[in-house]
C-alpha cells in the first residue's frame, strides 16, 4: 500500500528543537556504535582505534539523548520517569507497549545506554594502558599487523558488541518511526523515515569518526575506508529520500516541504559532499601516499564532514518542521 | 433526556448540529464547571468564532462554517451558515490511548477517554496522534488536557455541563445505547422532510470503531473538519511499514559497511 493518507485535521505537537536535537543525537550515537562495532568485527586490526572513536563518539552522543528528552517535556520534567513505570492506580507495573515507538524507544534507549558506557570505558582502559606502557614493550600495546590489541575479545566481546549494535540501529531509526506512527501530515504518508533517519544517522556517524581520526594519528589507517562506508549510506540514504517524496507526493502533503526548501538543498549538499568525497577518498592508506595525500585528506575530511553533519541536522529538522 | 448514571455503562453525546444555533452556551458551561480560565480574548476574522479552536482551554469550541452554498426555498445570498459544537470524541479505538507511553489516558468506568493529569507527562505524543485535533498542552501544569466528559459530574450522578447548559437539546448526554435510538430517528424524520443531506458521524463502527461523542451532520464529514470513514485511520497502521523500512534499512547498512570495511588490507 503506496497511499496511507492524505486527508488531516491534526494539531502539531511542538515537537522542535529539543526534539530535533534528541534525533540528531540519537542518529549519531546509534550510528557510532553501529560502525565502531562493524570496524572491529569486521575490519582490519588497524580499524581498532576508530573503532574506539566510534564508541568514544556514541557514549558522548549519548549523555545528550536523555537530558533533551527530560528538558522537552517542560513544567512535568519531574514525571519522564513515568515513561517506564504505570503510575495507574490499581495497574502500577512496568510500562510497555509495543505498538508504541515511544514507549519501545524509551526502553531501547534505556538498554543501550549501556553498550556505549561500556565500550567507551573499555576504549579508554586500553587506550590509557596502551600509553602508559613503556615503549620496550611495544608487543603488549601491538599485535602481529602492528594494530592495538583489543580488550575483550573472543565470542563475548564480539557478542556484546553485536547485541549493542542492533540496539544501535533500533535507536538511529526508531524515530522516524515514531514520527509515522501518528496521524500528522508528511509524517504519517510514508513509510519511509525509519529508514532515511538510520540511513542519514550511519551516514553522519560515518562523517563523525572520520573527522575524529584528524585527531588520533593511529586511526588514518580506516579513514578511506570510513570515507567509502559514508558513500554507500549516502546512496542508501538518497534513494531513500526519493521513496519518501514519491510517498508523500502520491499522499498529496508534499507541498508541506515546499517552505523548508532550503533545508532539503542543505541536506543534499551534505549527501552529495559524502558521494564526491567517497569517491575521492576510497583506499587512503598510510604510507601509500606520502604525508601531502594525508594532510590534504585531512582537510577535505573536515569540510566534508561539517557538510554532511549539517546535512543529517538538516534533514531532521526539514522532516520535523514540514509537519508543523 | 433523564439519565440515570451508572459505572459499567457507556455513555456519550449526541450532537445534533441540525438544531445548533451557535449561542456557545456549551463552551460557557464547560469552562465554568471546569475551571478552565480560557485564552486571551481576540478578534479571529472568523465568522462568530472567537475561541479558534479545541485546546487545553476550550474543551468545546462551536464551529461556525460559512463557505457553503444556501439550500434554503428562497434564493438567500448563496451562503449558508453551518453549527457545530465540536468535542472529544471520546473513540472506542482511541488514537490518543494507543500512542501514549505513560498509560495515562484511560478508558473510565463509563466508557469514555479520561486523561490522568497526574501520570502524564507531557510527552505530545497523544497530540500527534490525535486526529480531530482535540488534546493540547498546558504550559503551566505540562501536561495533554482535554474533555474529560466531566468525569467528575458523571462519578456525581450528574450528566456533563454543556449538555445540561445546551438550550436546544443539540447536546443531548445519555446512555450510548439510547443516543443511538435517539439520533436514528432524528435522522429519519430529516430525510423524510426532504433533508436527505443529513447523515450521522461515527454512530457506526466505521469512524473508529464507534465514537462515544457522535454527530448528527448536515454536510459531508471534510466540511466540518472531520475524517471521513476512509480517512480515519489508527496511527499504529503505520508501525508495521515504518520498522520494515526501518529492518531492510538496516540490512542494507550492515551490508555496505560490511563490503567497505572488510579485511582486506590484513597480512
Amino acid at each position: 500500500m503506496i497511499y496511507l493518507a492524505a486527508e488531516h485535521f491534526v494539531r502539531a505537537p511542538q515537537w522542535t528543537w529539543y526534539i530535533l536535537g534528541y534525533f540528531f543525537f540519537a542518529g549519531l550515537t546509534g550510528g557510532c556504535y553501529a560502525i565502531a562495532t562493524l570496524l572491529r568485527l569486521v575490519g582490519d586490526a588497524r580499524d581498532e582505534p576508530a573503532a574506539r572513536i566510534g564508541f568514544y563518539a556514541s557514549f558522548v552522543a549519548l549523555l545528550v539523548c536523555p537530558v533533551l528528552l527530560t528538558v522537552d517535556l517542560g513544567a512535568s520534567w519531574w514525571k519522564f520517569w513515568h515513561m517506564l513505570i504505570d503510575v495507574t492506580p490499581a495497574d502500577q507495573g512496568l510500562n510497555f507497549k509495543y505498538w508504541s515507538p515511544m514507549s519501545v524507544g524509551v526502553w531501547a534507549l534505556l538498554i543501550f545506554g549501556l553498550f556505549p558506557t561500556v565500550s567507551a570505558l573499555e576504549a579508554y582502559v586500553l587506550d590509557r594502558r596502551a600509553r602508559s606502557a613503556p615503549a620496550a614493550s611495544g608487543s603488549s600495546r601491538f599485535n602481529t599487523v602492528g594494530a592495538p590489541a583489543r580488550a575483550v575479545g573472543g565470542v563475548l566481546g564480539g557478542a556484546f558488541n553485536v547485541v549493542g549494535g542492533g540496539l544501535a540501529l533500533f535507536i538511529a531509526s526508531y524515530t522516524g518511526v515514531l514520527l509515522s506512527v501518528s496521524n500528522q501530515p508528511v509524517w504519517s504518508d510514508t513509510w519511509m523515515l525509519g529508514g532515511l533517519f538510520l540511513a542519514s544517522g550511519l551516514s553522519g556517524s560515518g562523517a563523525l569518526i572520520a573527522l575524529l581520526t584528524r585527531y588520533r594519528a593511529d586511526a588514518a589507517f580506516s579513514l578511506g575506508r570510513l570515507h567509502e562506508a559514508d558513500g554507500y549510506f549516502s546512496i542508501l540514504e538518497l534513494v531513500l529520500l526519493v521513496a519518501f517524496f514519491i510517498t508523500i507526493g502520491v499522499a498529496g502533503t508534499a507541498g508541506l516541504t515546499l517552505p523548508f526548501l532550503p533545508l532539503w538543498l542543505l541536506a543534499l549538499v551534505g549527501i552529495g559532499a559524502s558521494l564526491v568525497s567517497a569517491r575521492g577518498h576510497m583506499r587512503i592508506r598510510p604510507g601509500g601516499g606520502g604525508s601531502a595525500v594525508i594532510s590534504r585528506a585531512g582537510t577535505d575530511t573536515l569540510v566534508v564532514s561539517v557538510l554532511v553533519l549539517l546535512g543529517v541536522l538538516a534533514l531532521r529538522a526539514a522532516v520535523i518542521f514540514s509537519a508543523q | 433526556m433523564a439519565t440515570t448514571i451508572e459505572p459499567g455503562k457507556s455513555y456519550g453525546f449526541f450532537t445534533d448540529t441540525s438544531i445548533c444555533i451557535g449561542c456557545k452556551a456549551c463552551e460557557v458551561a464547560c469552562k465554568e464547571w471546569n475551571q478552565l480560565q480560557g485564552n486571551e480574548p481576540k478578534f479571529l476574522a472568523d465568522s462568530y468564532d472567537n475561541t479558534g479552536q479545541l485546546d487545553d482551554q476550550n474543551w468545546r469550541h462551536v464551529k461556525f462554517i460559512d463557505d457553503v452554498p444556501a439550500q434554503s426555498a428562497d434564493a438567500g445570498n448563496g451562503k449558508a451558515f453551518l453549527m457545530m459544537s465540536d468535542v472529544c470524541k471520546h473513540c472506542k479505538h482511541a488514537s490518543c490511548m494507543d500512542v501514549c507511553p505513560t498509560g495515562a489516558i484511560i478508558r473510565t468506568e463509563f466508557d469514555t477517554v479520561f486523561i490522568q493529569q497526574d501520570v502524564c507527562n507531557g510527552c505530545r505524543n497523544c497530540i500527534a496522534a490525535c486526529p480531530y485535533s482535540v488534546i493540547a498542552l498546558n504550559p503551566k501544569t505540562g501536561t495533554a488536557h482535554k474533555c474529560t466528559l466531566c468525569y467528575d459530574r458523571l462519578q456525581g450522578g450528574m450528566q456533563p455541563a454543556c449538555a445540561k447548559a445546551c438550550p436546544t437539546q443539540s447536546i443531548q448526554f445519555g446512555l450510548l445505547g439510547d443516543l443511538h435510538t435517539a439520533a436514528d430517528n432524528r435522522l429519519a424524520t430529516l430525510h423524510s422532510q426532504g433533508v436527505t443531506q443529513a447523515q450521522l458521524y461515527g454512530r457506526d463502527d466505521t469512524v473508529y470503531g464507534g465514537l462515544n461523542a457522535f454527530f448528527l451532520l448536515m454536510d459531508k464529514p471534510e466540511t466540518y473538519g472531520l475524517p471521513n470513514a476512509d480517512n480515519a485511520q489508527l496511527p499504529t497502521r503505520n508501525d508495521v511499514g515504518g520498522y520494515l523500512g526501518a529492518l531492510v534499512t538496516a540490512v542494507l547498512g550492515v551490508i555496505a559497511g560490511i563490503v567497505a570495511f572488510r579485511r582486506r588490507g590484513a597480512s
